[in-house]
């Protein structure tokens, strides 16, 4: 019978010094790599950190020169040197509220569609497929919107909105004008392509996290799916849901590439949703490499600092949305 | 009796026929969700596959009007979407091993995580304003470099997420019969649970690979454009997806004609990169 510990008991005094040096080593490494991940964690937070003062820095002499008059003066004009961010603040939340509008009931039916109806071997087939459409660069999108979707728009879909609604009181300002093809309505269309596959696949997980006791009890009633939905699901994954919407709306709001090549970059306020506008990204994309002088610089960060505060107030709201949906489902 | 009549009763009828519409939408929705993809993949390939030649792989951007093709910023984009990684993945995992390992309970671990979600979704545009003015406003002159900075801070979040996720899943036994031999919490870490976690960590890292290959916002103030063939990661380097953006919304026939090429080449990577990692994280969980 061999005894480890026994073993370990006889070993010569050099064996020992040897070991303790070796223990000595490991323990050293050890809190070398736990501090290694710990100042790793922490620089996530210093990134953070550095994107907010470097922003703010780099639009303090914006803030000096037009104060608070900057989120409210439409005026946009290099020569002058007179920068005002409302126009392109109208474009990111008009184009974004297009989307969500499109994305939120499309996104919340498709979502019903694969947890309720689709048959079990065609869920994941569909899921991926909607999650491919989620990983499209949005530059794609943008050539395509540029190129297809918006002559398409132009000649088919504008002109007969404007057709349609053109004498009817308040609709008609909204669908006013020429059909351009560009403008918020293109921007705000394509951006509901891309935040659908988002919205989706939150929606489809946080519907997955019912209890099925839950679902079983409302069908054991009676119920229709519909009313299984609206009554069981709806409410005990509201928050979830809105969650889901909240990251989706981030994601619209600070959409770049796929915006900037449709929305026209016009800094102007229109009434009609098929004038070309502008969003707070596309001004920054189209204009920053020609920004010479320092103030229009800074005028362009400072909507940068604008944007950044929209979409961290946000994604914010909808992770503590979410973490509340989990903290229920968890207990 | 009195079921079947109350299954025909008006009542039942609204209820059946209000199940059936919403059924319908929701089908209906679907459909609509799933013909974008299709559209847009077959116009892209459409458009892409005719200017695909092995010229685009082996010549320089053209000046308007000539031939040419997609070398440089095709290199230009490898080279930084491999050093972003290379920057960004260590960073990313030992955050995410810190999370997961040592501070799984700690206040530390919720701030960033909390942190890292919205960095997840934050739009790319103000990280390349943000590289811009650290490093460009600095240095005084775009670069390659920045440009690859600005793609790590993107690849980060994604890293220490999956990271997290991966070490939460891999079972504590394992962790403990680890302990249970005397192995230090390191070795701990880096022998048994990473290789446990290998897999899924691999896919984060091909998704942070997919996530970063068209991004184009950060890129357009940090690396800028560059229509010769540059090997210097201190002067501006030319990318795939800024080339795009300039040719598409040039009005020259063959510039425009590359962008599709241009747009098709970084879809299909893309998609091939998140196939792979779906497999990959597939085959983790049947085995």
């Amino acid at each position: 019978m061999v005894d480890v510990a026994f073993q370990g008991g006889t070993i010569s005094v050099a064996e020992q010094v040897d070991r303790a040096k070796v223990l000595g080593r490991l323990r050293l490494g050890d809190a070398a790599f736990r501090h290694l991940t710990r100042a790793a964690a922490v620089t996530v937070l210093v990134i953070l950190g550095g994107i907010i003062v470097s922003l703010v820095y780099g639009s303090l002499p914006a803030i000096r020169a037009f104060g608070l008059t900057f989120l409210i003066d439409e005026t946009w004009n290099p020569v002058t040197e007179k920068f005002g961010a409302i126009a392109p603040i109208y474009g990111t939340v008009m184009t974004s509220l297009i989307a969500m509008l499109i994305a939120v009931p499309v996104g919340l039916f498709i979502a019903l569609f694969l947890t309720e109806l689709c048959p079990m071997w065609l869920r994941r087939p569909i899921g991926i497929a909607i999650e491919l459409l989620a990983g499209i660069p949005s530059i794609i999108f943008g050539i395509w919107g540029l190129f297809v979707f918006a002559p398409f728009l132009q000649q088919y879909v504008q002109p007969f909105l404007i057709a349609v609604f053109g004498h009817v009181p308040v609709l008609s300002t909204l669908f006013e004008g020429p059909p351009y093809g560009i403008g918020i309505m293109t921007a705000g269309l394509i951006l509901a392509i891309m935040v659908l596959p988002f919205i989706t696949s939150i929606s489809r997980d946080v519907f997955e996290a019912v209890p099925p006791v839950l679902k079983e009890a409302a069908y054991g009633l009676g119920c229709t799916t519909w009313e299984v939905v609206r009554y069981v699901v709806l409410p005990f994954t509201r928050v979830g849901v809105i969650g889901g919407v909240m990251l989706g709306l981030g994601r619209a709001l600070g959409e770049t590439m796929a915006v900037t090549f449709v929305i026209g970059n016009a800094h102007r306020i229109a009434g009609s949703i098929m004038a070309p506008g502008t969003t707070i990204s596309a001004t920054i994309a189209n204009e920053f490499t020609e920004a010479v002088e320092d103030i229009y610089t800074s005028s362009l960060i400072e909507l940068g600092l604008i944007l950044f505060v929209i979409t961290f107030i946000v994604l914010a709201f909808a992770r503590l949305m979410l973490m509340r949906l989990n903290a229920r489902v968890g207990a | 009796m009195v079921m079947i009549s109350g299954a025909s009763s008006p009542l039942y009828a609204k209820r059946r026929r209000r199940n059936v519409i919403t059924m319908g939408l929701s089908f209906a929705a679907t459909a609509f969700g799933l013909s974008w993809l299709v559209l847009i993949l077959g116009v892209l390939l459409w458009n892409g596959f005719s200017g695909l030649s092995l010229a685009v792989f082996t010549e320089m951007t053209p000046p308007p009007g000539a031939a040419g093709g997609l070398l440089n910023p095709i290199m230009g984009s490898l080279v930084m979407t491999s050093i972003a990684v290379a920057i960004g993945t260590p960073l990313g995992m030992l955050a995410g091993t810190y999370m997961a390992e040592y501070g799984r309970y700690d206040k530390l671990t919720t701030v960033v995580r909390f942190i890292n979600d919205i960095l997840l979704s934050a739009p790319s545009i103000v990280i390349g304003l943000f590289v811009y003015e650290i490093m460009v406003a600095r240095m005084g002159h775009f670069s390659g470099w920045a440009g690859a900075v600005s793609l790590a801070v993107i690849v980060v979040p994604v890293v220490v997420r999956t990271t997290e996720d991966m070490l939460t899943l891999v079972p504590d036994t394992l962790r403990e019969a680890a302990a249970s031999i005397g192995l230090p919490r390191a070795l701990m870490i880096t022998k048994v649970a990473y290789r446990a976690a290998r897999a899924g960590m691999i896919t984060g890292v091909l998704l942070a690979i997919a996530r970063i290959s068209g991004e184009t916002a950060p890129l357009l103030f940090t690396a800028l454009n560059n229509q010769f063939w540059s090997t210097d990661m201190n002067a501006p380097v030319a990318s795939l997806p800024v080339v795009i953006f300039q040719f598409a919304l040039s009005p020259y026939k063959d510039w425009q004609k590359l962008a599709w090429t241009g747009a098709l080449i970084i879809t299909l990577a893309v998609l091939a990169l998140s196939i792979i990692a779906r497999l990959l994280a597939a085959q983790r969980k049947s085995s």
